[in-house]
Protein backbone atom coordinates (compact mmCIF):
# COMPACT_ATOMS: atom_id res chain seq x y z
CA UNK A 1 0.00 0.00 0.00
CA UNK A 2 2.85 2.38 0.96
CA UNK A 3 4.94 1.03 -1.75
CA UNK A 4 2.27 1.98 -4.33
CA UNK A 5 1.95 5.20 -3.10
CA UNK A 6 5.72 5.64 -3.35
CA UNK A 7 6.02 4.04 -6.83
CA UNK A 8 3.26 6.88 -7.97
CA UNK A 9 5.18 9.67 -6.49
CA UNK A 10 8.21 8.83 -8.17
CA UNK A 11 6.12 8.42 -11.31
CA UNK A 12 4.51 11.57 -10.56
CA UNK A 13 7.70 13.68 -10.30
CA UNK A 14 9.64 11.97 -12.60
CA UNK A 15 6.98 13.24 -15.53
CA UNK A 16 6.65 16.89 -13.84
CA UNK A 17 10.82 17.31 -14.53
CA UNK A 18 10.13 15.56 -18.38
CA UNK A 19 7.66 18.12 -18.70
CA UNK A 20 9.33 20.90 -17.48
CA UNK A 21 12.66 19.62 -19.87
CA UNK A 22 9.98 20.04 -23.09
CA UNK A 23 8.56 23.18 -21.86
CA UNK A 24 12.11 24.23 -21.49
CA UNK A 25 13.08 23.54 -25.06
CA UNK A 26 10.48 26.02 -26.15
CA UNK A 27 10.84 28.93 -23.30
CA UNK A 28 14.33 29.44 -23.44
CA UNK A 29 16.50 31.50 -26.09
CA UNK A 30 19.57 29.96 -27.12
CA UNK A 31 21.42 26.40 -27.89
CA UNK A 32 22.90 26.42 -24.48
CA UNK A 33 19.79 27.30 -22.37
CA UNK A 34 17.76 24.81 -24.35
CA UNK A 35 20.33 22.04 -23.81
CA UNK A 36 20.21 22.93 -20.07
CA UNK A 37 16.09 22.28 -19.80
CA UNK A 38 16.12 19.22 -22.07
CA UNK A 39 19.40 17.03 -20.81
CA UNK A 40 19.12 17.53 -17.27
CA UNK A 41 15.30 17.94 -16.41
CA UNK A 42 15.02 15.11 -18.37
CA UNK A 43 17.70 13.10 -16.75
CA UNK A 44 16.45 14.26 -13.38
CA UNK A 45 13.08 13.01 -14.05
CA UNK A 46 14.20 9.77 -16.15
CA UNK A 47 15.53 8.51 -13.24
CA UNK A 48 12.85 9.42 -10.90
CA UNK A 49 10.53 7.00 -13.75
CA UNK A 50 13.35 4.57 -13.35
CA UNK A 51 13.01 4.08 -9.45
CA UNK A 52 9.24 3.48 -9.82
CA UNK A 53 10.31 0.74 -12.12
CA UNK A 54 12.96 -0.59 -9.28
CA UNK A 55 10.24 0.02 -6.80
CA UNK A 56 8.24 -1.79 -8.37
CA UNK A 57 10.29 -5.26 -9.65
CA UNK A 58 11.50 -5.25 -6.07
CA UNK A 59 7.97 -5.29 -4.34
CA UNK A 60 6.94 -7.77 -7.26
CA UNK A 61 10.13 -9.61 -6.49
CA UNK A 62 9.63 -9.89 -2.84
CA UNK A 63 6.26 -11.16 -3.47
CA UNK A 64 6.22 -13.89 -6.17
CA UNK A 65 10.18 -14.52 -5.75
CA UNK A 66 10.07 -14.74 -9.64
CA UNK A 67 13.51 -14.05 -11.02
CA UNK A 68 12.41 -11.89 -13.65
CA UNK A 69 11.27 -9.22 -11.42
CA UNK A 70 15.26 -8.97 -10.27
CA UNK A 71 16.54 -8.33 -14.02
CA UNK A 72 14.03 -5.95 -14.21
CA UNK A 73 15.74 -3.81 -11.08
CA UNK A 74 19.21 -4.81 -12.01
CA UNK A 75 19.00 -3.74 -15.75
CA UNK A 76 16.95 -0.62 -14.40
CA UNK A 77 19.84 0.51 -12.40
CA UNK A 78 22.08 -0.21 -15.40
CA UNK A 79 20.46 2.09 -17.61
CA UNK A 80 20.03 4.89 -14.99
CA UNK A 81 24.16 4.28 -14.93
CA UNK A 82 24.48 5.05 -18.42
CA UNK A 83 21.98 7.11 -19.15
CA UNK A 84 23.46 9.91 -16.49
CA UNK A 85 27.02 9.52 -17.94
CA UNK A 86 26.01 9.34 -22.15
CA UNK A 87 23.60 12.18 -21.16
CA UNK A 88 26.35 14.70 -19.63
CA UNK A 89 29.21 13.66 -22.40
CA UNK A 90 26.71 14.10 -25.28
CA UNK A 91 25.27 17.91 -23.66
CA UNK A 92 28.85 18.25 -23.57
CA UNK A 93 29.76 17.70 -26.93
CA UNK A 94 26.75 19.15 -28.51
CA UNK A 95 27.58 22.62 -26.67
CA UNK A 96 31.23 22.30 -27.53
CA UNK A 97 30.38 21.98 -31.19
CA UNK A 98 27.98 24.58 -31.15
CA UNK A 99 30.58 27.21 -29.94
CA UNK A 100 33.09 25.92 -32.89
CA UNK A 101 30.82 26.48 -35.29
CA UNK A 102 30.35 30.24 -33.76
CA UNK A 103 27.18 29.56 -32.40
CA UNK A 104 28.15 31.90 -29.12
CA UNK A 105 25.61 32.44 -26.17
CA UNK A 106 23.00 34.33 -26.83
CA UNK A 107 21.86 36.41 -24.65
CA UNK A 108 24.94 36.38 -22.59
CA UNK A 109 26.05 38.50 -20.05
CA UNK A 110 30.24 37.37 -20.37
CA UNK A 111 32.19 34.52 -22.55
CA UNK A 112 35.00 33.72 -21.61
CA UNK A 113 35.41 30.78 -24.05
CA UNK A 114 35.33 33.25 -26.71
CA UNK A 115 38.15 35.41 -25.66
CA UNK A 116 40.46 32.67 -25.21
CA UNK A 117 39.79 30.54 -28.62
CA UNK A 118 40.83 33.96 -30.54
CA UNK B 1 52.91 -7.50 -10.40
CA UNK B 2 50.79 -4.66 -10.68
CA UNK B 3 50.19 -6.24 -14.15
CA UNK B 4 48.38 -9.23 -12.81
CA UNK B 5 46.40 -7.31 -9.87
CA UNK B 6 44.93 -5.11 -13.09
CA UNK B 7 44.00 -8.05 -14.77
CA UNK B 8 42.00 -9.94 -11.98
CA UNK B 9 40.29 -6.63 -11.41
CA UNK B 10 38.96 -5.70 -14.61
CA UNK B 11 37.94 -9.73 -14.69
CA UNK B 12 36.09 -9.59 -11.59
CA UNK B 13 34.10 -6.10 -12.63
CA UNK B 14 33.32 -7.72 -16.25
CA UNK B 15 32.30 -10.54 -14.24
CA UNK B 16 29.49 -8.33 -11.90
CA UNK B 17 28.48 -6.77 -14.74
CA UNK B 18 27.59 -9.87 -16.69
CA UNK B 19 25.89 -11.41 -13.41
CA UNK B 20 23.78 -7.99 -13.60
CA UNK B 21 22.66 -8.75 -17.12
CA UNK B 22 22.02 -12.20 -16.79
CA UNK B 23 19.74 -12.00 -13.32
CA UNK B 24 16.94 -14.13 -12.96
CA UNK B 25 18.38 -16.62 -15.26
CA UNK B 26 18.11 -19.00 -12.83
CA UNK B 27 17.99 -20.49 -8.82
CA UNK B 28 21.32 -19.92 -7.61
CA UNK B 29 20.70 -17.73 -4.68
CA UNK B 30 17.23 -17.18 -6.60
CA UNK B 31 19.10 -15.43 -9.25
CA UNK B 32 21.71 -17.13 -11.33
CA UNK B 33 21.75 -20.42 -13.02
CA UNK B 34 25.33 -22.46 -12.57
CA UNK B 35 25.20 -22.40 -16.65
CA UNK B 36 25.39 -18.40 -16.64
CA UNK B 37 27.76 -17.78 -13.78
CA UNK B 38 30.51 -20.13 -15.53
CA UNK B 39 29.82 -18.62 -18.99
CA UNK B 40 29.94 -14.96 -17.08
CA UNK B 41 33.30 -16.26 -15.44
CA UNK B 42 35.29 -17.10 -18.52
CA UNK B 43 34.17 -14.39 -20.50
CA UNK B 44 35.13 -12.02 -17.77
CA UNK B 45 39.01 -13.42 -17.74
CA UNK B 46 39.42 -13.25 -21.73
CA UNK B 47 37.75 -9.72 -20.80
CA UNK B 48 39.84 -9.14 -18.32
CA UNK B 49 42.97 -10.17 -20.41
CA UNK B 50 42.21 -8.36 -23.26
CA UNK B 51 40.88 -5.26 -21.45
CA UNK B 52 43.29 -4.77 -18.56
CA UNK B 53 45.89 -2.22 -19.76
CA UNK B 54 42.53 0.51 -20.75
CA UNK B 55 40.85 -0.34 -17.81
CA UNK B 56 43.46 0.40 -15.52
CA UNK B 57 46.68 1.70 -16.59
CA UNK B 58 49.87 2.90 -14.77
CA UNK B 59 49.06 6.83 -14.83
CA UNK B 60 45.27 5.57 -13.79
CA UNK B 61 45.32 3.60 -10.65
CA UNK B 62 42.32 4.61 -9.20
CA UNK B 63 40.20 1.30 -10.30
CA UNK B 64 42.64 -0.41 -8.48
CA UNK B 65 41.55 0.37 -5.06
CA UNK B 66 38.20 -0.41 -3.70
CA UNK B 67 37.79 1.55 -1.46
CA UNK B 68 37.47 4.44 -4.45
CA UNK B 69 34.79 2.41 -5.91
CA UNK B 70 33.02 2.72 -2.30
CA UNK B 71 33.34 6.39 -1.80
CA UNK B 72 32.30 6.52 -5.85
CA UNK B 73 29.07 5.14 -5.11
CA UNK B 74 28.53 7.11 -1.26
CA UNK B 75 29.44 10.57 -3.65
CA UNK B 76 27.20 9.71 -6.39
CA UNK B 77 23.88 9.09 -3.79
CA UNK B 78 25.12 11.21 -1.42
CA UNK B 79 26.24 14.71 -2.00
CA UNK B 80 25.64 14.54 -5.82
CA UNK B 81 21.96 13.52 -5.98
CA UNK B 82 21.40 16.02 -3.53
CA UNK B 83 23.15 19.06 -5.15
CA UNK B 84 21.23 17.42 -8.17
CA UNK B 85 17.43 17.74 -7.07
CA UNK B 86 18.43 21.01 -5.57
CA UNK B 87 19.74 22.53 -8.89
CA UNK B 88 16.57 20.88 -10.36
CA UNK B 89 14.06 22.52 -8.52
CA UNK B 90 15.87 25.82 -9.49
CA UNK B 91 16.36 25.00 -13.13
CA UNK B 92 12.87 24.77 -12.80
CA UNK B 93 11.97 27.65 -11.30
CA UNK B 94 14.09 29.67 -14.23
CA UNK B 95 11.92 27.53 -16.23
CA UNK B 96 8.68 28.52 -15.30
CA UNK B 97 9.59 32.35 -14.89
CA UNK B 98 12.11 32.79 -17.22
CA UNK B 99 14.49 34.97 -15.13
CA UNK B 100 17.78 33.76 -16.76
CA UNK B 101 21.45 35.50 -16.77
CA UNK B 102 23.21 32.88 -19.30
CA UNK B 103 26.88 33.43 -19.76
CA UNK B 104 30.31 31.45 -19.73
CA UNK B 105 32.79 31.58 -17.25
CA UNK B 106 36.32 30.20 -16.84
CA UNK B 107 36.25 27.60 -13.53
CA UNK B 108 39.92 26.25 -12.19
CA UNK B 109 39.36 22.55 -11.93
CA UNK B 110 42.22 22.05 -9.47
CA UNK B 111 42.58 18.08 -10.86
CA UNK B 112 45.91 16.53 -12.05
CA UNK B 113 44.37 13.41 -13.72
CA UNK B 114 42.49 12.88 -16.33
CA UNK B 115 40.03 10.73 -14.24
CA UNK B 116 39.54 13.80 -11.92
CA UNK B 117 38.72 16.13 -14.68
CA UNK B 118 36.07 13.73 -16.73
CA UNK B 119 34.15 12.68 -13.27
CA UNK B 120 34.31 16.63 -12.49
CA UNK B 121 32.92 18.26 -15.47
CA UNK B 122 30.15 15.31 -15.79
CA UNK B 123 29.17 16.80 -12.43
CA UNK B 124 29.15 20.03 -13.22
CA UNK B 125 27.07 19.27 -16.55
CA UNK B 126 24.36 17.16 -14.47
CA UNK B 127 24.07 19.78 -11.83
CA UNK B 128 21.16 21.48 -13.93
CA UNK B 129 22.31 25.49 -14.52
CA UNK B 130 25.73 24.42 -15.35
CA UNK B 131 27.24 22.95 -18.72
CA UNK B 132 30.71 22.34 -19.25
CA UNK B 133 31.41 23.70 -22.97
CA UNK B 134 34.79 23.57 -23.39
CA UNK B 135 38.14 22.75 -21.73
CA UNK B 136 41.31 24.33 -21.36
CA UNK B 137 44.03 21.33 -21.82
CA UNK B 138 47.09 22.88 -20.74
CA UNK B 139 45.52 24.09 -16.94
CA UNK B 140 42.67 21.69 -16.70
CA UNK B 141 40.22 24.60 -16.78
CA UNK B 142 37.14 24.64 -17.46
CA UNK B 143 34.74 26.91 -19.48
CA UNK B 144 30.89 26.30 -17.77
CA UNK B 145 27.88 27.66 -19.32
CA UNK B 146 25.73 29.15 -16.17
CA UNK B 147 22.26 29.91 -16.92
CA UNK B 148 22.28 32.30 -13.52
CA UNK B 149 25.32 33.67 -13.21
CA UNK B 150 25.23 35.38 -9.84
CA UNK B 151 25.63 39.40 -9.70
CA UNK B 152 29.48 41.07 -10.22
CA UNK B 153 30.73 37.21 -11.22
CA UNK B 154 31.49 37.76 -14.35
CA UNK B 155 33.96 40.54 -13.70
CA UNK B 156 35.86 37.83 -12.29
CA UNK B 157 38.69 36.14 -13.94
CA UNK B 158 37.91 32.54 -12.91
CA UNK B 159 35.85 30.99 -10.08
CA UNK B 160 37.05 27.86 -7.70
CA UNK B 161 35.77 24.89 -8.56
CA UNK B 162 34.00 25.26 -5.27
CA UNK B 163 31.79 27.95 -6.16
CA UNK B 164 30.00 25.94 -9.12
CA UNK B 165 27.88 23.52 -5.93
CA UNK B 166 26.23 25.10 -3.50
CA UNK B 167 26.07 22.71 -0.29
CA UNK B 168 28.47 19.89 -0.59
CA UNK B 169 32.22 20.24 -1.76
CA UNK B 170 31.58 18.25 -4.63
CA UNK B 171 35.35 18.84 -6.31
CA UNK B 172 37.01 17.52 -2.85
CA UNK B 173 35.12 14.56 -2.92
CA UNK B 174 35.88 13.81 -6.93
CA UNK B 175 39.87 14.34 -5.27
CA UNK B 176 39.60 11.41 -3.05
CA UNK B 177 38.13 9.20 -5.44
CA UNK B 178 40.20 9.90 -8.86
CA UNK B 179 43.35 10.69 -7.32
Amino acid sequence: MILNVLIWAALLIGLFFNALGVIGILRFPDVYTRLHADTKATTFGSIFTSLAVMLYGVSQFFSTTDGQYAALVFHTIIAVIVLAVTNATGAHAIARAAHKRGHGPNPSVVDRLKETSK
Amino acid sequence: MSNMISFFVTSIFSFVVYLLLTAGSGSVLRLWSSQEIMAGAVLGLITGFAARKFFCSQRQSAPLNPLRWITAVLYVIGPFFIEMAKANVDVAYRVITGRIRPGIVRVKSGMKTDLGTLMLANSITLTPGTLTVGIDEETNDLFVHMINIPEGTEARESLEAREVFSIFNCPAWIRRIAE
